[in-house]
């Protein structure tokens, strides 16, 4: 064998060897997401076997007697998560109309550059601002008003204690509602000039633009960037730990302390000793982790037909 | 379509304006009053001894948080160590090998659902793995949950930058006769090397301030860190508990400690930001 044809040899050997590191880091990301299910799985067959799927549906939680049900959980996973969609959507679509339609391109810069800092800071410093600035605020405050006003609903009942499911709603809110703006801007910005153009050529004004013409044109992404928000209130921990107020009890009133399964998780985890104590806190985690994984797959296979059919660019 | 005047569809577009305009700018009061409160209320726990010393007991005066601080450090380091290279080896993949093909696909979807898994479940998992069978928690585990959540981050921005990258300057670099993974390191890496950078930079912006996984993983200690399968001391730990504690004098060092993470996340940002402005460009 000639010299050229060793060099090449080695050459097509190294190119090999370079692909298949490459393969092997790929499939590394394969191999978490699989391994999270195994092992979550796995840990938490002790409380599978014991309480079936009654798990999801019983309240207790008593770690003396060792009987444990995720319904407290779920429920206040459930409402924060509801309460933060139900402030933080609108809001960002205005905000992302605003950005888009409405600002001068210095304003647009700024306020677009505050937002995506929101969006950075660590959400624990959400849950200390929340904890010793905001719940305190929301006692004094919005707490009572509310109690005064529409304190006729059992939803705004009981005292007001600061801290509870509104105030978790309400900073989850804020953390979600500058990655959900960011997005629905996106969207917008897709939206073609020319189609806006005929818009206001035929004498609508901005909103009925922006209602009849860019929302509507860009509804499907919207509904995806609600989706993925959606999905990161739902696993938001720190945040929602500082201040729901970690009780395990069912109350119709929003003023009222309850948990959620990541709160519970970070509250009790250290603690468990038991090794039923443990495995069910696990049936916790992959409870959440199925939530969050069917909410992600979803959203992603919505947002990339969106982009087929819009031709990309998002 | 039936007329109508337009004084009241002007009204309605100004209320919009106007609303729209205000949740604007709902949205920067925010982020001013939780700047403004972070920064008042943690200057005032920060000198000389929080960078310097250990923490001190309860009711104690003095003490700081320097262990905590430089097992940050540690455990941040480690987890950029393992996480950034095999998330560009992946990126890497993603842009060259299978940017058409069907296993490509699967992964890079695989890599955006990963991203929307919630911290606290990564910090499971890896509790499962390497304190459960250990029996005990470790500054290790808590590097390896980091590298977990930094993975598909890295992976995302680097394919997305390596895709920027023009296919005539592989092509030339391939019509020279290099082979694959030189063009690939040699050429595509250095046209990307910018945007790279600050794709890393925002990963480890976002791992710092994690504090969900390590609650199961590096835990907490009140000592300095010695070794890598102990328990290992860390900012955003001692944030949560401190800031749970009764004390007051721990409370005020919790704020000391989120206005240094919030400092380093936001500067962190800051710089890649401005960084893929001017790579961009």
């Amino acid at each position: 064998m000639s010299e050229a044809g060793d060099q090449q040899q080695s050459m097509n050997r190294a190119d090999a060897l370079f692909k298949a590191l490459t393969i092997a880091c790929a499939f590394l990301i394969l191999l978490s997401m699989a391994g999270i299910f195994i092992e979550l799985l796995r840990n938490s067959q002790l409380a599978l076997e014991k309480f079936g799927l009654g798990f999801l549906f019983s309240k207790s939680w008593n770690p003396v007697t060792q009987e444990f049900g995720a319904l407290s959980s779920i429920f206040g996973t459930l409402v924060s998560t509801l309460i933060a969609m139900i402030i933080a959507t609108p809001l960002s679509v205005v905000i992302a109309l605003f950005l888009v339609e409405l600002a001068p391109p210095m304003v647009n810069k700024i306020v677009g550059n505050a937002i995506e800092l929101l969006a950075a800071i660590p959400s624990i410093i959400y849950g200390m601002w929340g904890l010793f600035v905001f719940a305190p605020f929301m006692a004094d405050h919005v707490q009572p008003l509310l109690a005064d006003t529409l304190g006729f609903l059992p939803l705004f009942q009981g005292p007001p204690m600061g801290i509870g499911m509104l105030t978790a709603g309400i900073i989850l809110a804020l953390m979600i509602l500058p990655f959900i703006s960011a997005v629905m801007r996106d969207v917008f910005q897709m939206v073609p000039a020319v189609v806006k153009e005929a818009g206001y050529g035929v004498g609508g004004t901005t909103w009925e633009v922006s209602r009849k013409i860019t929302v509507r044109y860009g509804l499907a992404g919207l509904l995806g960037a609600t989706f993925l928000g959606l999905g990161r209130a739902i696993g938001e921990t720190m945040a929602v730990t500082f201040v729901i107020g970690n009780n395990h009890e069912i109350s119709a009133s929003l003023f009222s302390a309850g948990n959620s399964i990541a709160s519970t998780l970070a509250n009790e985890f250290t603690e468990a000793s038991e090794p039923m104590y443990l495995s069910a806190l696990v049936e916790l985690g992959l409870v959440l982790f199925l939530i969050t994984f069917v909410i992600q797959v979803i959203a992603h296979l919505w947002l990339r037909r969106v982009r087929k059919s819009s031709g990309g660019g998002l | 379509m039936r007329p109508r005047s337009a004084t009241p569809r002007k009204i309605t577009d100004l209320m919009i304006k106007v609303i729209s305009s205000l949740s604007a700018l709902i949205g920067i009061f925010f982020l001013a009053w939780i700047l403004f409160e972070v920064i008042q209320r943690g200057i005032a726990a920060i000198n000389w001894e929080f960078f310097t010393t250990l923490p001190t007991p309860p009711g104690i005066p003095g003490g700081g948080l320097a262990n905590a601080i430089l097992g940050t450090l540690i455990i941040t380091a480690i987890a950029t160590i393992i996480g950034v290279p095999a998330g560009i080896f992946a990126g890497v993949y993603l842009s060259e090998f299978g940017r058409y093909g069907r296993f490509g696909a699967f992964v890079r979807f695989s890599v955006n659902v990963i991203m929307g898994i919630p911290s606290i479940i990564i910090g499971l998992f890896v509790y499962t793995i390497l304190v459960k069978s250990v029996g005990h928690f470790s500054g290790f585990a808590g590097a390896v949950s980091l590298a977990v959540i930094m993975l598909p981050v890295v992976a995302r921005t680097t394919e997305d930058m390596l895709t920027l990258v023009p296919n005539e300057l592989r092509e030339s670099a391939l019509a020279l006769g290099s082979p694959r993974w030189k063009v690939t390191l040699g050429v595509v890496f250095r046209a990307a090397k910018a945007g790279m950078l600050t794709g890393v930079l925002l990963a480890v912006a976002r791992i710092s301030g994690e504090t969900a996984p390590l609650l199961f993983t590096a835990l907490n200690s009140p000592f300095w860190p010695e070794a890598l399968d102990q328990p290992m001391a860390n900012l955003t730990v001692t944030i949560f508990n401190y800031a749970m504690s009764p004390f007051a004098d721990w409370q005020q060092k919790a704020w000391g400690a989120s206005l240094l993470i919030m400092v380093a996340v936001l500067f962190l940002t800051i710089t890649a930001r401005v960084g893929i402005r001017s790579a961009k460009r």
